[in-house]
């Protein structure tokens, strides 16, 4: 499939500990091997320690572009916790964006606290729907608390990704890939997880 | 497998910076490798340390920076090629040596990789490394792109063996830490055997015809920099204006420029040999345009190279408009962005653009405004230091005199703010605590009554602490240090330490305690497990209340994180919904509110508190903490 733009900007948006990098680097692994120039900016500092984070993932069949995304320009938001979803969309959404969300919150340190409230989900999604040209939410942690541990998210949120149509990855490629980065025993927890959430893309 | 030692010449394949780096010295026939870690700068020793095995490498996490810089000299001196990498603060602690190693010069390639970390989004300082390149004479690369990232780092051998000087390879976090697509070149033959030629001393001094030396080594390489291929102009041959940039600067200038559709108004020239600077490179660009940007991160060290240029041939190449730091036109501090590189040149050359319709960034930024809550950082779910502040702040509470904490970086370095319920006072460089303690606990007789706490990590302790503790014994300071023993380096990715018994290639290694050695050094020793908050606070306590000489307490339990990994939850907790009062407790919320951990959260529905199954790493403290013993903890 061709790019519906090139560059391609795409943000994998979350909190930190939900494993935001690993779901960047898998997703860029897939798409260097289907021969796309690929770069990753990620967000580092508070990788593990529940601040906001975000990966940008450029994606072109030709050159390779700066880490960052320039504001108003990602085309494609997939984001692991849902209020992280507008946090990205106010300074790099655009009328064409596309986003992935997942709708399991993690509450901030202040929301905890009682300084703060966490808005009703459905409030976020609806906004996240008007700032987007196409939405899709599903349940990710959900499905990865059903396995056992809620550390599968990720590997579902990417195959929800996946079963969006979207970009051109497929369930053989992450295969390849998970067996590339990742110790053999996880393999076969990884693709559950990446099914089950294609599974959940496709029933909505 | 390692990534990067894959022996697969012509394959591209993804490749974070660092890793990147680390496969150049492969490429390189890179022998000995040494690092202490630091963000951006750890993947670096991370990966190669992975490939130790395969590719027959000595790699080591040395106890610091100048420690590391001389395990690899010594390597350049014995023939074999070796690295060392550290983040802007590192070098600073390695400086001293490097500033004799330019003098007695180097055998095999040497080559120093500095990760700077623009904006300090994981440091407590903002600094530009690149200044010690010029006072040490040295030769400096700034890779733009990841590619480079691995064939400047390959080239950097050749050329510190060229010139007989280590070179210095700088980085910045949006180049060590992101990731793009590596071209990888071939893996190289066998390293010679290691020998030190003795007939060859190795001698900084004497130092003035060591200098007078150096300076000839220096300017042989400002002839071999004016022909390197990774210094490039893209543009007409007359701009408007010359944007001249280095390292991340580079793609942000890219792209603003294609952005702004000013192709043929602006030069770009990307200059990846910045010490010594190009010279004839740089005065040929400088002709052909008036007006000059700079586009580099934190200090404008290529603007005032370049003005310094200016100023010796201004009457062969003309009068110039200079922008960048010094103008204002670029910000003095903080990272850059490829807005902020639009925008000056919106302002330079009058155009406008707008990246989306003004009526959806209203929208867009109404509906976060209103919906989307703060993110502070804090501890992570199940971390020991928050139940060590919990217990430093009930114990200078109970002692009663003002006592405060000195600290330094770390995760513990958290301690400053919510997480840490503000309790830590200081924070400056690695170990820098324990040296303010010893002079804080030195000034009873000039009136201080305040007891002193000092906080440190294990890997920090052994690091930069160790000479403080010996300077305090020696001098006879009074404080309590506390030793956060997580049997980690957590905050730059758990890499072991000389207190883990394992080596950085996972090797067993003699465990060097640090009860043993706090003992060794005349301080009075208490270990204790910070999930025991009565006992921890009570030890804290005894040693507040003991007023002579220096007490360390051990406060020892594995990061959450690493424990994580290996074994599922210490216990199941609950909220016995019976027990909690919620709002009619007296508490005031005291779970949530004050000890504030990931994995609690507040039903506003029912009023009470309950435990986020998906965050809660089941450590059990909340349930000590909590007044009406409603939180329950289950061996689980």
């Amino acid at each position: 499939m061709s790019l519906a733009k090139d560059p391609f900007n795409i943000i994998i948006g979350g909190v930190g500990g939900q494993g935001n990098v690993l779901a960047s680097q898998i997703l860029g692994q897939m798409l260097v091997t289907r021969g796309y120039v690929i770069t990753i900016g990620e967000t580092y500092g508070a990788s593990q320690r529940g601040g906001a984070v975000m990966s940008h993932l450029r994606l072109s069949e030709t050159d390779q572009f700066s880490p960052l995304i320039p504001e108003g320009r990602c085309d494609l938001l997939v984001s692991l916790e849902p209020v992280e979803a507008l946090r990205i969309l106010d300074p790099y959404g655009h009328p064409g964006v596309m986003s992935l969300i997942n709708t399991r919150p993690i509450f901030p340190m202040d929301v905890i606290s009682g300084n703060a409230t966490y808005p009703e989900i459905s409030k976020v999604i609806t906004k996240i729907q008007a700032l987007s040209k196409k939405t899709w939410s599903i349940n990710a942690t959900e499905i990865a608390l059903d396995m056992g541990d809620p550390i599968f998210s990720n590997m579902a949120m990417l195959g929800a990704l996946c079963a969006t149509n979207t970009l051109p990855i497929d369930r053989q490629g992450f295969e390849e890939t998970i067996k590339e980065l990742l110790p053999s025993h996880k393999l076969s927890d990884n693709l559950k997880a990446f099914d089950e959430g294609s599974k959940a893309v496709q029933e909505l | 497998m390692s990534l990067i030692a894959q022996d697969a010449p012509g394959k591209t394949i993804l490749l974070m910076g660092n890793e990147a780096i680390a496969r150049g010295a492969l490429e390189a026939g890179v022998k000995v490798c040494a690092a202490y870690p630091g963000n951006p700068s750890s993947e670096i020793i991370g990966s190669l340390s992975s490939a130790a095995e395969t590719m027959d490498l000595h790699v080591e996490w040395s106890v610091n920076e100048k420690v590391a810089m001389e395990v690899v000299a010594a390597a350049s001196f014995a023939g074999l090629r070796g690295l060392c990498s550290m983040k802007q603060n590192g070098l600073n602690v390695a400086s001293d040596f490097l500033l004799n190693l330019n003098l007695s010069g180097t055998q095999a390639g040497l080559v120093i990789v500095v990760a700077d970390d623009p904006g300090g989004i994981s440091s407590t300082n903002e600094e530009d490394s690149r200044i010690f390149a010029k006072i040490g004479d040295l030769p400096l690369l700034e890779p733009a792109t990841f590619q480079e990232a691995k064939d400047m780092t390959r080239w950097a051998f050749s050329l510190s063996e060229d010139l007989g000087l280590p070179v210095m390879v700088r980085s910045v976090t949006r180049v060590s830490h992101a990731r793009g697509n590596v071209r990888l070149d071939a893996l190289p033959r066998p390293a010679p055997k290691a020998r030190f030629d003795v007939s060859r001393p190795r001698l900084a001094f004497p130092p003035f015809p060591n200098h007078k030396a150096l300076h000839q080594k220096l300017d042989r390489a400002r002839t071999l920099v004016e022909s390197s291929p990774y210094n490039i102009y893209r543009g007409p041959d007359k701009p408007e204006l010359l944007l001249i940039t280095s390292g991340s600067g580079w793609m942000y200038s890219l792209e603003a420029v294609m952005n702004l559709g000013v192709q043929d108004r602006v030069g770009l020239l990307k200059l990846s040999t910045t010490w010594p600077l190009p010279a004839n490179l740089v005065l040929n660009h400088l002709k052909q345009a008036e007006t000059i940007l700079f586009v580099e991160e934190v200090d404008p060290f290529i603007e005032n190279n370049v003005k310094e240029l200016f100023a010796q041939h201004c009457m062969e190449i003309g009068l110039k408009r200079f922008y960048g730091k010094a103008a204002g036109t670029m910000p003095s501090a903080g990272e850059i962005s490829p807005e902020i590189v639009s925008v000056a040149l919106q302002g330079l050359l009058k155009v406008s653009y707008k990246p989306r319709p003004e009526e959806y960034t209203k929208k867009a930024h109404e509906a976060a405004a209103e919906l989307v809550p703060a993110r502070a950082l804090g501890f992570c779910a199940g971390c020991p230091h928050r139940a060590t502040y919990w217990a430093i702040k009930r114990a200078l509470t109970l002692d009663g005199r003002e006592g405060f904490v000195l600290g330094d970086i770390g995760c513990y370095g958290l301690g400053w703010g919510p997480s840490g319920f503000f309790q830590m006072k200081t924070i400056h460089a690695m170990g820098s605590g324990a040296g303010l303690a010893a002079g804080f606990g030195q000034f009873e007789r000039f009136g201080l009554s305040q007891p002193v706490l000092a906080v440190c990590g294990d890997s920090t302790f052994y690091h930069a602490a160790m000479p403080a503790l010996v300077n305090a014994r020696y001098n006879g300071s009074n404080f309590v240090l506390l030793l956060l023993d997580n049997s980690a380096t957590a905050m730059t990715g758990f890499q072991p330490h000389p207190g883990t018994g394992r080596t950085a290639t996972g090797k067993e290694a003699p465990v060097l305690d640090l009860k043993v050695i706090c003992e060794a050094l005349g301080a009075k020793v208490h270990v204790t497990d910070p999930f025991d908050l009565a006992a921890t606070t009570d030890a804290m306590l005894k040693f507040l209340q003991d007023r002579e000489g220096v007490k360390v307490l051990i406060l020892k339990r594995e990061c959450a994180l690493v424990r994580s990994k290996k074994q599922k939850k210490l216990y199941q907790v609950e909220v016995n919904h019976e027990r909690c009062l919620g709002e009619t407790c007296g508490c005031n919320r005291l779970c949530t509110r004050v000890f504030k951990c990931p994995g609690l959260y507040w039903d506003r529905v029912t009023g009470k508190a309950g435990i986020d199954e998906a965050i809660c790493t089941g450590c059990g403290v909340c349930a000590e903490i909590c007044p009406a013993s409603a939180i329950r903890k289950e061996v689980a």
